[in-house]
């Protein structure tokens, strides 16, 4: 066997620098930012999140010029058996837009809090930037393999974040839990991946996909590994019934990294689900379609009926985001549907980029609330248009945003979601369409809760200074208002993205 | 056929994790179960390999090998974090937060 391996000549890969550019900006910048808080004294550290900030917005300038180049399928690392499995085509190109911008406004949520910490801020934004990283490749995988590992490069520096307050017991516990759980998740994802290669004989998503087909009837070893690596996805993307860890990691963890993991760590977790789902199951809908039907049901109800009950807004917010979960599974409930892929795809990503702008729109308002009230209290919110009308508008847009009310981003992304299940024409369809209809009403009371605070209740202490808000948190915040507006009125800008015969058909399905 | 007790001690090592990660209360163990699951996958994808007679299945042996050390070497810290703290590694312990 050996020797066999040894004997084949090696050629060296093709490399295409240009489609491989995005990553090797963050690498070279990590690697920057990390040599920088070497030799920079203790009250210049502000510099390593500049540069976080730059290395960010420099690996936006490549995923923009092959944005406007061209719509044809890049492989960035071509040669014999390696053509496929790292490809950069337009669903790649926007999730990457989505995970840098979604970087770059954490770091300027960062800034000011870790600041204030003094502890530790190179490192902090040398694991932020290498998590990012692994969502960048994520957006590109095609492959076992490469799924895997950007799924361990973006996980473990979320992991070390999670538990960034080290002094913090509760910190701790958000780290110990989130590792023990994300751990635990992929190695049950991985025990699905080896079956799964074991019947298909091959990791390349777009040659497993056929050979599902190819053997015609489904066995137990086909069952059982698309239901380990789902439920493997569903502890990432804390779908219930996976989703204990995810209240108390957000709790624990440094608020700008709870954004970040709600948001984007979330976000790559569905990547994978979707690229999964869409190229290498396109006919097991039988066996992940339920599956996911039960996931995306009862993270919409269950997440919901927690958040109604929450004092803490952190922890409203945890469950809030576990039930735009469900909204977000909810189209692929539908994949294999024909006919119903496309506005599935469709419904996903514009639900994966619009949630992300809504929901770190959400954190930064609460981080600059925090500054002031040093509370995570709901009623901390009283009286707060008073004292801080900016913010008070600001904080009820996002709110009403993730309710679903137009002309915002969110109104849009739900209308994608039920517009693709009500198109699939399907029972599966219909019956997910009606708990979701029911679940968009009892989120609304929730947010809606936190709005009346804003606007109706007195200031609990009758402390009424203004607060200040940083700059670089203005700046986070003006970005995320910007989009969730735009996007609630030209929903086209990322719509046009999600293309089903892109992502499928250049793979030969 | 051989293949077939490769897969056997497998899914056996696999359903030792499993209950292992479930049972166990103390976070070292824990952290083993877990690599006990991570080689039942080396030994699925190398029988599965040898069975295809082709290389990915061991290409993705290697680099889950890569990963699980990067993954105890984090696990550990964070063990030896919370031992500084609370002097126990108990994990039925670690329930401050509620709800």
């Amino acid at each position: 066997m050996i020797a066999s391996l040894l004997a084949v000549d090696f050629t060296a890969p093709t490399v295409d620098y240009h489609a491989l550019a995005p990553e090797i900006v963050l690498a070279a910048g990590l690697c920057i930012v990390l040599l920088v808080d070497l030799f920079v004294d203790e009250r210049q550290r502000w510099i390593t999140s500049t540069l976080a900030g730059f290395t960010l917005l420099g690996a936006l300038i490549p995923v923009v010029t092959l944005a406007v180049i061209g719509d044809d399928t890049r492989y960035p690392l071509s040669g014999e058996s390696l053509t496929g499995r790292y490809v950069v085509d337009e669903y790649a190109l926007i999730l990457k837009a989505l995970f840098l911008l979604a970087g770059y406004v954490v770091v300027l949520m960062s800034a000011d809090e870790i600041e204030r910490g003094r502890y530790y801020q190179g490192e902090y934004y040398v694991l932020l930037l290498t998590s990012i990283l692994g969502m960048v490749m994520m957006a590109s995988s095609r492959d076992l393999i490469s799924i895997f590992v950007a799924l361990e490069f973006l996980s473990i520096p979320a992991y070390m974040l999670a538990a960034w307050n080290k002094r913090n017991s509760k910190g701790n516990e958000a780290g110990m839990k989130y590792y023990l759980l994300g751990v635990f998740a992929s190695a049950i994802m991985l025990y699905g991946m080896s079956l799964l290669y074991g019947v298909t004989g091959t990791t390349l998503l777009s040659e497993i996909g056929p050979a599902i087909t190819a053997s015609g009837e489904f066995s137990g070893v086909h069952a059982l590994a698309v239901a380990f690596i789902v439920v493997g996805f569903a502890f990432k993307v804390s779908a219930v019934p996976f989703h204990q860890w995810a209240p108390d990691v957000y709790e624990g963890a440094p608020t700008p990294i709870t954004a970040f993991l709600s948001v984007a760590s979330k976000a790559a977790g569905f990547v994978a689900l979707t690229t999964l789902v869409f190229v290498a199951f396109p006919r097991a809908d039988d066996v992940y379609q339920p599956f996911i039907f039960v996931l995306a049901a009862a993270s919409m109800t269950i997440g919901n009926l927690l958040a109604l009950r929450q004092t803490n807004i952190v922890r409203m917010f945890a469950y809030s985001s576990i039930s735009q979960g469900g909204f977000i599974l909810m189209p692929l409930t539908v994949a294999g549907v024909d006919g119903a892929g496309e506005s599935a795809l469709k419904a996903v990503v514009v639900y994966l980029v619009v949630y992300a702008a809504t929901n770190l729109g959400a954190f930064a308002v609460i981080i600059a609330v925090a500054r002031k009230t040093r509370s995570g209290e709901i009623s901390s919110y009283g009286g707060l248009f008073s004292y801080a009308p900016a913010l008070g508008v600001l904080m009820t847009i996002f709110l009403a945003s993730l309710a679903g009310i137009p002309p915002l981003g969110g109104w849009f992304a739900k209308f994608g979601a039920f517009k693709a299940v009500l198109d699939a024409g399907t029972g599966w369809g219909y019956a997910i369409a009606i708990i979701a209809a029911i679940n968009t009403v009892i989120a609304a009371a929730y947010y809606i809760t936190v709005m009346r605070e804003i606007w109706m209740k007195p200031v609990p202490d009758g402390d009424a200074t203004p607060i200040r808000t940083p700059s670089s948190i203005q700046a986070a915040l003006v970005i995320t208002c910007g989009a969730t507006i735009v996007l609630g009125v030209l929903p086209d800008l990322v719509g046009r993205f999600g293309d089903l015969a892109d992502l499928t058909g250049a793979l030969g399905r | 056929m051989l293949i077939n007790n490769f897969l056997l001690l497998g899914a056996v090592l696999f359903c030792i994790g499993v209950y292992g990660v479930i049972a166990r209360k103390n976070a070292v163990m824990v952290l083993m179960s877990i690599e006990l699951i991570l080689n039942s996958v080396n030994i699925n994808l190398l029988a599965f390999s040898m069975l295809h007679g082709n290389a990915d299945g061991n290409t993705f042996a290697l680099y889950i090998i890569a990963v699980a050390a990067a993954e105890v070497g984090v696990g550990l810290a964070m063990v030896l974090l919370i031992y500084r703290n609370r002097k126990s590694i108990a994990l039925d312990e670690l329930s401050e937060m509620k709800g």
